[in-house]
């Protein structure tokens, strides 16, 4: 029996076309614009100015609170501006102009292609070259990653999963880079179970790669031959269903434990890292390379060239797609990440994040919203919600404005996974309003447990 | 550029429509569709024709014209609707007795409560609950009908139980009764002619009952838990006293139990969402259609089973929530 999460879930066409392209490395854009809110807390604080040389590698931003990362120039240039610009959203947050000139990194970092394959066995020194290096969690959510591997001193983790899932259709870097560059991340989940100290290592992908499946178990074998820091690593084959890399089901899946509502993985000892944050903390701490370039999806049914690019933190959008030719005469919407969770882009100049995983096309037939009918209380929604929860009804409230039964009924256990909307034959846009009725909830609960002034 | 959409996820859809599930319990009563116009012939078309066209005119009419909306037919529910009530009919009733069903089901049913997806109780059943209260003597006469194959026109009377209701009022023994009229537990599964149009043939039933499993549009638990509830319920009586009770395979067999537990008591609106509430849903039928054919006056009662547990529903759906994730 393949594992896979106990509630809910849907089968969307896995839609994997991009899948067959290696990766390949764009050429660095003549200017870059590096984003300073590029992970999840405090947007980091600029340390450069207008005129001032940078090289590749080298630390542009600084972290501004305990939850917040380094940022560093994803280019060797000069710094044209520092001031906002919009983000894919449109919404106007604080960037680096960089204009580019040819590489010359920043000094202490490796650029060979050699494999390092030995585990430092500091701890510490691990956790700080993930932090200096801007480390955070490319799974869609960009938490600083070295936060994620120091959980309080009360709490402890007896596994770490890495998650190689990527259910969303269409995505395929993840795919790719556990086909091209297995032994950097198991190499990373090593060095990850050092830091927490585990003694168990789980790879999650699901059964729809079979050869990501065989590279990662080869990387493992070949590495843990060598040493025995690679021992207890495992690959686990999942079926195929989404929201399987919701970091809640992983869990779920691989451990039969289940997260308490409004709790973390931590409390059940769980950490669960994505196989691209993986494949950073090897560049970050055998390399000292910090986190300046990622690899992006470029794909959809009438998007000409399907590509899976390895792009410079910073490059615009535009620019990426003018180089495979250009926005398609029958996109009607552009999307970074995945058709389910993913942001409808508003602004195509918007510059890339670490975050950035696809660029993703799709017409008008293949995404337009149809006309919201009657429900007729099928109850899709309730069998496809992977939280257990009941969407038909929670709209219901949501539209009602009823607090106390939206609480009750466990709207804040949404994790807005897409699945009811997706679901639902009567078009009813059940997430878009729960997703608000969640916010509201989600600040009710917060300003009550906050302590009184 | 500029004309790129923006807006929340998710940003693709399962293809699965309102009209899509309904085009498929429309597949899925084609089998019965089919055997009920081989065996009742020309009158079974008329009924069938008669009941789908007014349910959908009436809707049609009463959304254009009364509600001032756009018209909704075009989800195909008052197809199903109609269809299922014509299952429901004698094949020689006439045509106006499936108007007045259409209008009972459409007109009072389904669209005073606000149309599909509102209303409490299942628009056929109660057509054809009112019918045969309103119309006892049509409702329950067969035979007459000539089928394109078979003898049907040679089959009057009674169904099967309602020969075994009249027997034992009578005082005779089921054994005395089964004896007199000949009933084979093959032709019941095949075609059994004498009962609604519908009811002739479990086969049929069954393969629409396996399509939408097949096709993810129900889920087996209210049809399973009826069925299992009826044999289990006239087992133990049937072991107690064989000679009153009828035994399992007889009640499964018979009436509207099939019929009913796949594509009335399965319809969305009326029954609970939850599986744990499908089941305690499914249970109450069984038990109540069996009580009805064992002590009431009726010789059947699926058809109020089924009403009176549609009632119960939003009770069930408020208590029989699914287990959610991470909550003990």
């Amino acid at each position: 029996m393949k594992k896979t999460f106990s509630i809910g879930g849907v089968h969307p066409d896995d839609k994997k076309i991009s899948a067959g392209c290696a990766i390949e490395t764009l050429p660095t854009p003549k200017t870059v614009y590096i984003s300073m809110a590029q992970h999840l807390g405090g947007p980091a604080k600029a340390i450069v100015a207008a005129g001032d040389k940078v090289k590749t590698g080298q630390v542009i931003g600084e972290p501004t609170g305990f939850i917040s990362a380094y940022v560093h120039s994803s280019v060797t240039g000069t710094v044209k501006s520092v001031g906002l610009r919009k983000d894919l959203a449109g919404i106007p947050v604080v960037h680096v102009e960089i204009e580019a000139e040819p590489d010359e990194w920043a000094e202490g970092i490796d650029t060979s292609d050699t494999l390092v394959k030995e585990i430092p066995q500091d701890p510490k020194f691990i956790v700080d070259r993930i932090k200096s290096n801007g480390v955070v969690g490319l799974g869609g959510a960009t938490f600083p990653t070295n936060v994620k591997l120091c959980p309080p001193p009360d709490k402890k983790a007896d596994i770490l999963i890495l998650n190689g899932a990527e259910c969303e259709p269409y995505l395929t870097s993840d795919y790719r880079i556990m086909i091209e560059k297995p032994q950097q991340i198991i190499i990373g989940a090593a060095l990850m179970k050092r830091v927490l100290g585990v003694s168990h290592v789980v790879v999650g992908i699901e059964e729809n790669k079979p050869e990501a499946i065989a590279r990662m178990k080869e990387a493992i074998a070949s590495l843990a031959a060598g040493s025995s820091d690679y021992e207890g690593i495992e690959v686990v084959t999942l079926k195929k269903k989404y929201p399987q890399g919701g970091e809640k089901q992983l869990i779920d899946a691989i451990t039969h434990r289940q997260v308490k509502s409004m709790g973390l993985p931590i409390d059940v000892g769980a950490v669960v890292q994505n196989v691209a944050t993986s494949l950073a903390v090897y560049d970050a701490v055998q390399k000292n390379r910090p986190l300046i370039d990622n690899t992006v999806t470029v794909t959809g049914e009438c998007f000409p060239k399907q590509s899976n690019l390895l792009v410079r933190v910073g490059t615009p959008l535009s620019y990426i797609i003018d180089y495979l030719g250009g926005v398609p005469e029958t996109a009607a919407k552009a999307i970074s990440g995945g058709p389910m969770m993913g942001k409808a882009i508003a602004n195509l100049d918007a510059a890339t994040l670490k975050g950035t995983s696809s660029v993703l096309f799709l017409t008008e037939e293949q995404t337009r919203r149809k006309p919201e009918t009657n429900c007729i209380r099928c109850g899709k929604c309730a069998e496809a919600c992977p939280m257990g929860l009941e969407p038909f009804l929670l709209n219901k409230l949501a539209r009602n404005g009823m607090m106390d039964e939206l609480e009750q009924n466990a709207v804040q256990d949404c994790i807005e996974c897409g699945c009811c909307l997706y679901s639902c034959p009567a078009n009813i846009p059940l997430l878009d309003t729960i997703r608000i009725a969640k916010g509201e909830v989600i600040r009710i609960i917060r300003s009550r447990t906050a302590p009184k002034k | 550029m500029n004309k790129l959409l923006v807006s929340p996820s998710p940003h693709i859809h399962s293809k699965t429509s309102t009209r899509s599930l309904m085009l498929d319990v429309v597949i899925a009563l084609l089998p019965s569709v089919l055997v009920t116009v081989l065996f009742y012939g020309w009158s079974a078309v008329a009924i069938l024709a008669s009941s789908v066209v007014f349910c959908v005119l009436l809707e049609y009419l009463i959304t254009r014209y009364l509600l001032k909306k756009p018209s909704t037919i075009g989800d195909m529910s008052a197809v199903v609707t109609g269809i299922i009530l014509a299952l429901n009919l004698p094949p020689t009733a006439p045509w106006w007795v499936a108007m007045i069903g259409a209008i009972v089901a459409i007109g009072v049913t389904k669209m005073t409560f606000g149309g599909l997806g509102q209303n409490v109780f299942n628009p056929a059943i109660t057509g054809r609950v009112f019918l045969l209260i309103s119309f006892p003597a049509i409702m329950t006469t067969w035979g007459g009908a000539k089928g394109f194959i078979g003898g049907a026109d040679a089959v009057s009377g009674a169904t099967p139980l309602g020969i075994v209701k009249e027997g034992l009022m009578q005082g005779q023994t089921l054994q005395q009764i089964f004896d007199l009229h000949d009933f084979s537990y093959a032709q019941m599964l095949f075609v059994n002619i004498g009962g609604s149009a519908g009811e002739i043939s479990a086969i049929a039933i069954i393969i629409g009952f396996i399509y939408l499993l097949a096709r993810k549009v129900i889920r087996p638990y209210i049809t399973l838990s009826i069925l299992v509830t009826v044999a289990v319920f006239s087992g133990i009586f049937w072991l107690i006293d064989p000679s009153q009770y009828t035994d399992p395979l007889f009640n499964l067999l018979t009436g509207g139990v099939l019929l009913g537990s796949v594509f009335m008591a399965t319809d969305y609106v009326t029954s609970p969402m939850s599986d744990k509430g499908g089941i305690i849903f499914g249970v109450g039928i069984g038990i109540i259609t069996m009580l009805i054919r064992y002590f009431g006056s009726y010789p059947e009662g699926m058809s109020f089973a089924i009403l009176i547990m549609n009632s119960t529903v939003p009770l069930i759906n408020k208590f029989c929530k699914q287990k959610k994730f991470g909550r003990a």
